[in-house]
C-alpha cells in the first residue's frame, strides 16, 4: 500500500487566479506606506515608534489569540499586521504606550475574534478600537494637546477643530495644497492626502478594494460638504477642505473598504458609500465630534446587512 | 493556470482555448487496449436479471441489453469475452452499471446494424445510437417531453482548455454538414443551429444551415449562458434547457451519426482533448472503454503519487480517483495537473470580498449562499439564496480569495435538494 500511486480528487475548478488574504494584505501594507513614511517625515520618532507598537501588538495579539482559542496560527495572513496598521495610521504620533497596546488588544479581540476571526467580524477593528479610545481617553486623541510641543511650519491646530470652532475664517488659515503634501497634524498615516490618494488608487486598480465604495464616500463628503457650505458659507468648510483635512481619506481607501463589515452588491455599495460619507459630514458639522469618519463608518458597517438584502434578481428567477 | 492581471477591476476575462493557436498536430490513434469497461447508466439490475454474464462473447458493434424488461442497453466496443459485470457510482450519486471486457487482437464486427443503416431514422437511432460519442444521452435529448423546438449543434467547446468540438468542425466538416442534414431529416426538429466560435472561418464549414456565432469568452460557451445571450431564454432556476424546447448536442455527436451511417458501423471510438501537465495539447481517439492509463502511456504522458488526473476541462471537470476508469461517450478531454499544480482549498470564513458576486454570471448572492451551504441549510439557500439558479460554471471558485471549494458546496447543495425533495415525492 505504501508505494501505490494515489491521485488527488478535489473538486473543479482545477484553476485559481492566485490571489490570497496574505497577497492582499501586504499590497495594502505596501499602500499604506507613502502615507505612513510622510507621517514619520513629520512628526519624527514618536510616529515610528507608534507604528511600530501598534503592528507589532496587534500581531502578538493575534498569535495570542490564536493559541488561546486553539485556533491554527494565522500570523502569517497579514490580517492582523493590517489591523495594527491602520489602528496606528490613526493615532496621534505622541499617543502613550498603553494606549497602543490596548486599543491593539481591543482591535484584535472586540473587534475580531469574538466573532470568530478573519471575516465574520460585523465592524472593522481598527475602527472599533479608535472608537474605544476615543471615548475613554479623551485627551489622547486631542490633537492641539497632542502636537504642543512640536514645531512645525504649518498652521499646528486640528484644521476641524478649528474650523468648528470658529468658522470658514478659520479654514482660510490653512491651505488645501498644504494639506495634499502632509501639512497637517493629525494621526500618524492620516496628514498626506497625495500618498493616500496614490495608496487607494493602487488598490483600486489592482482589485483589492472595491471602487464603488470609496467612490460614493467622497461623493457623499463632497455633495454633503457642499450643500451645508452653500447653507451658510460663513459656518461651514467647503468641500475640498472636508475631503483633504482629518481621516476622510484615509477612510475612504482604508477604512470604509474593508471586506466582511461592507456590502458587495452594486446599489448597497454606492448606498454604503455615500450614506457614510453624509454621515460623517453631519457628525462634522452639526454633530458633536470632531472627526465624524469613524462613527459614520461604523454606523454604516451596522447597517451592511440590511443594505446588502438590495440584491439583483438571479438567472432565472421571477421573483 | 491563468494569473489574475496586475490591473483587476474587472471580473475575470477566461478566452477559452483555439485551435488555430495549437501546434498542428495530427490525431493520435491509441491502440487498441486488452480490456475495455464500458458504463451504462441507471440502476444496477437485480442479478437474476441481468442478460450478460461473466464469460460471454461479444462482437465489436453488438447491441446488448442489460435486462429483458429494460430499454438501457449498450454497444461493445471490443470483441472478447466479458469479465466483470459490476454496480458503479458516478459523480453526485449516480448509478451506473459497469461491465468489463476482456478484448482479442482482431475485431469481429456484428452484423446486426449494416442493414438497418441503409435507411436512415429515428428508431434505427433509438434502438443502436441512443448513446453517442460526444452526447451519450442522444436518445433521451431526442425522445424528450416537450418535444424540442432547437436544436443546437455545438462546435464550440464549453471549458477551458477543451478543443475537441472544434478540432471535429476543423477537419470534419463534410461529414458534419451532412450529419446536420441527416439529423434534420430523421429527428424531425423544426430548427437547427450550428454554434461557432466567432474567430472559425466561415468557409470552414458550408452548410445551409444557420449559423450562430459566440464569442469564446468563458462561460459564455455554457447552455445556459447560451440560451440567454444568443436566444433571449434565460433558463428558470431548477429547469433544464430541453424544458424550453431547446437541446444541446456535440458537432463529434452529429459526425459520429453521419459515419454511422455512410460506413453501416456504430460508432466505437471516442475523440478527447488531452492536456499535458506542462500545458501542451494533443488530440486522441480511443475506444469508448479504454482505461485512461493506456491513453496516458500512449500518449507518453507519466503520472506519479500526488498528481491529479480530471476528465474535462479546467473549470467544470471531474477528478478521477484512479486511472483505470474508462474513457465513456462523455470524457470530452483529459486533463494531467502535476501536484505542484494543484490548488488547495482551504476551510477558512468567507471574509466578503464580494468577487464571486462580480464573477457570477447567474448574478447569484455567491457570498450569503456559501454560508448557508457551509452549515447544511441546502433548503433555504435554494429558496432564499437562488442556489438553483448556479450555471455551474466555477467562476467563484477560481476567484475566492479564501480559496473555499464553492462550487463543491453548490453541487453539494443541489444534490441534497434533489434528494430531499425526491425523498418528499415518495412520501406524498
Amino acid at each position: 500500500m505504501l508505494n501505490e500511486k494515489l491521485l488527488v480528487g478535489s473538486h473543479a475548478p482545477y484553476w485559481h487566479n492566485g490571489i490570497s488574504i496574505r497577497e492582499k494584505s501586504y499590497h495594502t501594507l505596501m499602500a499604506a506606506l507613502p502615507a505612513v513614511l510622510m507621517g514619520i517625515y513629520q512628526f519624527g520618532i514618536p510616529a515610528l515608534r507608534v507604528m511600530a507598537l501598534s503592528i507589532s501588538c496587534a500581531i502578538l495579539w493575534e498569535l495570542i489569540l490564536n493559541r488561546a482559542m486553539k485556533r491554527p496560527v494565522t500570523v502569517g495572513d497579514g490580517d492582523a499586521a493590517v489591523i495594527g496598521l491602520l489602528f496606528g495610521m490613526l493615532l496621534p504620533a505622541t499617543t502613550p504606550w498603553w494606549v497602543v497596546v490596548l486599543g491593539t488588544a481591543v482591535a484584535l479581540t472586540v473587534g475580531k475574534w469574538i466573532y470568530g476571526g478573519l471575516g465574520c467580524n460585523p465592524l472593522n477593528p481598527a475602527l472599533v478600537a479608535i472608537a474605544t479610545v476615543i471615548i475613554s481617553y479623551k485627551g489622547v486623541m486631542d490633537l492641539d494637546q497632542a502636537y504642543l510641543n512640536f514645531n512645525f511650519d504649518f498652521p499646528a491646530a486640528d484644521p476641524l477643530k478649528a474650523v468648528k470652532a470658529f468658522g470658514t475664517v478659520a479654514a482660510a488659515r490653512y491651505s488645501l495644497t498644504g494639506f495634499l503634501m502632509g501639512q497637517q497634524v493629525g494621526g500618524v498615516g492620516t496628514i498626506f492626502a497625495l500618498g493616500l490618494m496614490i495608496g487607494g488608487l493602487y488598490l483600486i486598480l489592482r482589485g483589492l478594494i472595491r471602487w464603488e465604495i470609496s467612490l460614493s464616500y467622497i461623493v457623499g463628503i463632497l455633495v454633503a460638504a457642499y450643500v451645508f457650505n452653500l447653507s451658510n458659507p460663513e459656518k461651514y468648510a467647503g468641500p475640498w477642505f472636508h475631503l483633504l483635512a482629518g481621516y476622510t481619506l484615509v477612510g475612504a481607501f482604508f477604512l470604509i473598504t474593508e471586506d466582511s463589515s461592507s456590502p458587495v452588491n452594486f446599489v448597497p455599495m454606492l448606498t454604503y458609500g455615500a450614506g457614510a460619507g453624509v454621515m460623517t459630514i453631519l457628525i462634522r458639522n452639526v454633530g458633536g465630534f470632531t472627526d465624524g469618519v469613524v462613527f459614520a463608518i461604523l454606523l454604516f458597517n451596522v447597517a451592511n446587512p440590511l443594505l446588502d438584502k438590495i440584491r439583483p434578481r438571479a438567472l432565472g428567477r421571477s421573483k | 493556470m491563468i494569473k489574475r492581471p496586475f490591473f483587476a477591476i474587472t471580473k475575470p476575462k477566461l478566452r477559452c482555448s483555439r485551435i488555430w493557436t495549437l501546434p498542428k498536430e495530427t490525431l493520435v490513434e491509441i491502440p487498441l487496449p486488452r480490456k475495455v469497461t464500458l458504463l451504462v447508466k441507471g440502476p444496477f439490475p437485480r442479478v437474476g436479471e441481468l442478460m450478460i454474464r461473466v464469460g460471454d462473447r461479444v462482437r465489436t458493434g453488438q447491441k446488448i441489453r442489460l435486462t429483458a424488461d429494460r430499454g438501457d442497453y449498450f454497444i461493445a466496443s471490443v470483441t472478447g469475452t466479458v469479465s466483470d459485470v459490476s454496480p458503479h457510482t458516478g459523480y453526485m450519486g449516480a448509478g451506473f452499471t459497469s461491465i468489463s471486457i476482456n478484448a482479442d487482437d482482431q475485431d469481429q464486427w456484428d452484423e446486426a446494424f449494416g442493414p438497418l443503416a441503409q435507411e436512415p431514422g429515428l428508431q434505427t437511432v433509438m434502438d443502436y445510437l441512443a448513446s453517442l460519442p460526444g452526447a451519450s444521452d442522444f436518445g433521451s435529448l431526442l425522445s424528450s417531453k416537450p418535444a424540442l423546438e432547437t436544436l443546437v449543434v455545438l462546435g464550440t467547446d464549453g471549458d477551458l482548455l477543451v478543443t475537441k468540438n472544434q478540432f471535429v468542425v476543423d477537419t470534419e466538416a463534410e461529414a458534419l454538414a451532412q450529419g446536420i442534414e441527416t439529423l434534420k431529416r430523421i429527428s424531425g426538429i423544426p430548427k437547427i443551429v450550428l454554434l461557432l466560435p466567432d474567430y472559425f472561418k466561415t468557409e470552414a464549414v458550408k452548410t445551409g444551415v444557420e449559423v450562430k456565432r459566440v464569442a469564446p469568452l468563458y462561460p459564455n460557451t455554457l447552455p445556459r449562458m447560451i440560451m440567454k445571450n444568443l436566444f433571449g431564454k434565460p433558463v428558470s432556476a431548477g429547469k433544464r434547457c430541453e424544458d424550453l424546447g431547446t437541446g444541446f448536442v456535440s458537432a463529434e455527436a452529429v459526425v459520429a451519426l453521419q459515419k454511422a451511417f455512410s460506413q453501416a458501423q456504430v460508432p466505437i471510438h471516442k475523440l478527447m482533448t488531452v492536456v499535458r501537465k506542462e500545458g501542451t495539447t494533443v488530440h486522441a481517439r480511443a475506444r469508448i472503454g479504454t482505461p485512461v492509463k493506456d491513453v496516458l502511456s500512449a500518449l507518453e504522458v507519466a503520472t506519479h503519487h500526488g498528481d491529479q488526473v480530471v476528465v474535462g476541462g479546467a473549470m467544470t471537470g471531474r477528478p478521477l480517483f484512479s486511472e483505470d476508469a474508462p474513457v465513456d461517450g462523455d470524457t470530452d478531454a483529459i486533463l494531467v495537473q502535476d501536484k505542484t499544480q494543484r490548488i488547495p482549498s482551504s476551510d477558512s470564513h468567507c471574509v466578503n470580498c464580494g468577487e464571486c458576486v462580480r464573477a457570477c454570471p447567474a448574478k447569484m448572492p455567491v457570498n450569503l449562499l456559501i454560508r448557508y451551504l457551509e452549515n447544511g441549510h441546502f433548503e433555504e439557500a435554494a429558496e432564499d439564496f437562488d442556489l438553483l439558479s448556479c450555471i455551474e460554471c466555477g467562476l467563484c471558485t477560481y476567484v475566492c480569495i479564501v480559496r473555499i471549494p464553492i462550487f463543491q458546496y453548490i453541487m453539494l447543495g443541489k444534490q441534497e435538494n434533489a434528494r430531499i425533495k425526491s425523498a418528499e415525492e415518495a412520501h406524498a
